[in-house]
């Protein structure tokens, strides 16, 4: 990059992550210590009072999360940090910035193990936990860096995207993921896109939650002279409760229409060698990584792999993956977890396709001795 | 009847008449308000009234404000956030007692601690009204429920006392009875910088009262007037069983509200930033 105006610097993952939250205009942070997380929230800590935003650490991570929607509600970008165990209290309130709209990013540094499991450890559990943790249809985007470079990179797309669609957007990091240090390149102001939300000056008859063509709707910050009512009922366009069957059907679907109208903005995925591959890798985050070097080692060979990472992991990018299964008859799916994003891949691809899951719950990595291993016996 | 024109400036006509029962008291409560907030001239557009989920916190949806009605118990965290990011808005806190006592009671001691400058209205009919009369932290030992048929074995909080250990700074008792009190606490609350709560009696005849033996509204009310009296902090005297203290009970001028301190200390990392460099 001989024109860029930013600098490199090495950072922790954690600590990109909260250097991205700025970067992007986030000024309210509300969480509550858990590890490997806390890092992000002793940063913001020391940043957000010198740069006039707000920092607090609530009394757990349902007011954590219930924090930052009311901040949010006011106009102002707002995060937590937390894992799993803290992820798990999030759901109520997860389904509530939903609802209501609310743009808010929530980052879960995934450790291993349910309940309070191997606090340590890394893991890839959560990936179903965040697109159907809270009841009902909902929706929500979820983000997998792999790298201390995306956790900069892609807290700011979190935060565009939630402030495009008002949807809440996980960030799903592992715990090794946010405590990697690494060159990150942290670009200068204006050298990255920055979205912000949408603020029409009039609306029509008191109409707040009116969706435009693209599904989102765009309700004024408290404040502001409009007087809007929020509410996780079910609601009409203006955003008092319905219980008329019609109307609370179109809020549901007008609700979730959000994601399917955005396919496009919302489809992110780095893939190698796929175009005439026989076999696939499909994996995530951190054991992407390995993967990627697998599959050059596995070119070598004169193995015909090739490898596919979604970063925006919901939604998942189906489109690309039915296009490759047309030519590809083996998909690998490793992963830190006992196949989940396997069973999102087998229903993709469909259940004449071969999907083979590499699967490893003992809080530590996928190594690429074993990686290889275990693929060997796969192709044997 | 028609409705005053001050009332009227406060309430969103077009979704009235609104879902609570007749004979209610949530009615009495929410001219209360309305005529605390007209009487000090608060200016809408700069209200935030935030709720949680019952009967109670449907007020959120009537008040012609900027209005927030939340997730069960979690009004005051949301508040919270709403107050930290736009300390100048006028926060106003509406709660149920099993809202704000049961669910939300963690909420409250840690609200109540930071003392921000928030107003909780916290409305106590003793009982879960909205899923229809259960047992809640507020029910009296001994009295009845839908879900302690055979009396109540647990006791009720004692929650000004709660908050105030927990370091509260307004803290007062009213009830639907006492109409002209309960508009000078609501002013007080509303004035006073810093955390303010204001705890309402109001009858639920429907459930409360049904299943404990007073027919309708006016038997409650009556039960109110009996057995509250006035705190007097001069004269404290012994309570007979059955009766509560209404009025005033607490208020503290000396601790600082926790905005202005977070603006302090914006004010402080600038600086030390600042020499750093
Ligand atoms: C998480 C959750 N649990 C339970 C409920 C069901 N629920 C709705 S209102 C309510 C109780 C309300 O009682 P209170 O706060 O005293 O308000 P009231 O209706 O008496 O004014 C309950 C348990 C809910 N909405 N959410
Ligand atoms: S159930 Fe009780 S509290 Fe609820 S509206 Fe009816 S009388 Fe009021
Ligand atoms: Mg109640």
């Amino acid at each position: 990059m001989s024109d860029a105006k930013g600098k490199t610097v090495l950072l922790q993952g954690n600590e990109a992550c909260a250097m991205g939250a700025i970067f992007a205009g986030c000024r309210f942070f509300g969480g509550y210590p858990i590890t490997p997380s806390t890092e992000i929230a002793e940063h913001l800590a020391r940043k957000l009072p010198t740069v006039g935003g707000v920092f607090m650490q609530m009394e757990d991570e349902i007011a954590s999360i219930a924090s930052i929607i009311g901040a949010s509600l006011t106009g102002i970008k707002s995060m937590t940090a937390t894992s799993g165990p803290g992820f798990s209290l999030m759901q109520e309130n997860l389904g509530l910035a939903a609802v209501l709209e609310a743009p808010v990013v929530i980052v879960n540094l995934m450790r291993s193990g349910a309940s309070t499991g191997h606090p340590t450890g890394t893991g890839q559990g959560d990936l179903m936990q965040s697109r159907w943790g809270t009841h009902s249809d909902h929706p929500v985007v979820a983000l997998a860096p792999a790298t201390a470079q995306e956790m900069f990179d892609l807290t700011v797309k979190a935060f565009n995207i939630a402030e495009k669609l008002r949807v809440p957007v996980v960030l799903l990091p592992e715990a090794v993921v946010g405590h990697i240090r690494e060159a990150v390149y942290i670009p200068a102001e204006g050298e990255m896109e920055v979205i912000n939300r949408e603020r029409p000056s009039s609306y029509d008859n008191l109409l707040f939650f009116k969706r435009d063509k693209s599904g989102v709707s765009h309700p004024p910050d408290l404040g502001t002279g409009f007087r809007p009512h929020f509410t996780g009922l079910t609601h009409d366009e203006s955003g008092f409760f319905t219980a008329v069957a019609d109307e609370v059907n179109a809020f549901t679907v007008g609700l979730n229409s959000k994601i399917d109208l955005h396919r496009e903005f919302l489809t992110d995925y780095c893939e190698e060698t796929v175009e005439d591959a026989d076999i696939l890798l499909v994996s995530f985050g951190i054991t992407a990584r390995a993967c990627a070097y697998i599959v050059r080692a596995l070119r070598k060979k004169g193995v015909k792999a090739g490898y596919f990472r979604p970063r925006i992991v919901w939604p998942f990018p189906e489109e690309r993956l039915r296009q490759i299964a047309q030519h590809t008859h083996t998909f690998i799916v490793p992963e830190l977890n006992l196949g989940q994003m396997r069973y999102a891949v087998q229903r993709i691809v469909g259940p004449e396709k071969r999907v083979v899951g590499i699967n490893r719950v003992d809080g530590a990595m996928l190594t690429l001795d074993r990686l290889m291993e275990e693929i060997k016996e796969a192709l044997a | 009847m028609a409705i005053e024109p001050f009332v009227k400036k406060y309430l969103r006509q077009r979704v009235l008449p609104t879902i609570w029962c007749g004979g209610c008291g949530l009615g009495t409560a929410m001219r209360v308000i309305i005529q605390a907030l007209d009487d000090l001239k608060i200016d809408q557009d700069n209200l935030v009234v935030v709720s949680g989920i019952g009967c109670s916190s449907r007020m959120a949806g009537y008040l012609d404000a900027n209005t927030v009605h939340t997730t069960h118990g979690r009004a005051l965290p949301v508040a919270t956030g709403i107050k930290l990011a736009h300390p100048e808005l006028e926060v106003v806190v509406i709660m149920g007692d099993g809202d704000g006592s049961a669910i939300g009671g963690n909420h409250l001691i840690h609200a109540s601690r930071r003392n921000i400058n928030l107003n909780v209205f916290l409305l106590n009919n003793g009982n879960y009204g909205m899923t229809s009369g259960q047992v809640s932290p507020m029910t009296p030992h001994a009295w009845y429920a839908s879900t302690c048929p055979f009396g109540n074995l647990e006791h009720a909080f004692h929650l000004c006392d709660m908050v105030k250990s927990a370091g509260a700074t307004y803290i007062a008792r009213t009830t639907t009875f006492h109409y002209m009190q309960a508009v000078r606490l609501a002013k007080e609350a509303l004035e006073h910088k810093g955390f303010s709560f204001l705890e309402v009696y109001f009858q639920c005849p429907t459930y409360f009262g049904r299943f404990n033996d007073m027919k309708d509204a006016p038997t409650m009310l009556q039960w109110f007037k009996k057995n509250a009296v006035r705190y007097n902090p001069e004269k404290p005297r012994e309570l007979e069983k059955g009766q509560f203290y209404v009025g005033k009970l607490w208020e503290d001028n000396t601790k600082d509200e926790y905005a202005d301190l977070y603006r302090k200390l914006c004010k402080r990392a600038k600086e030390m930033m600042q020499a750093a460099k």
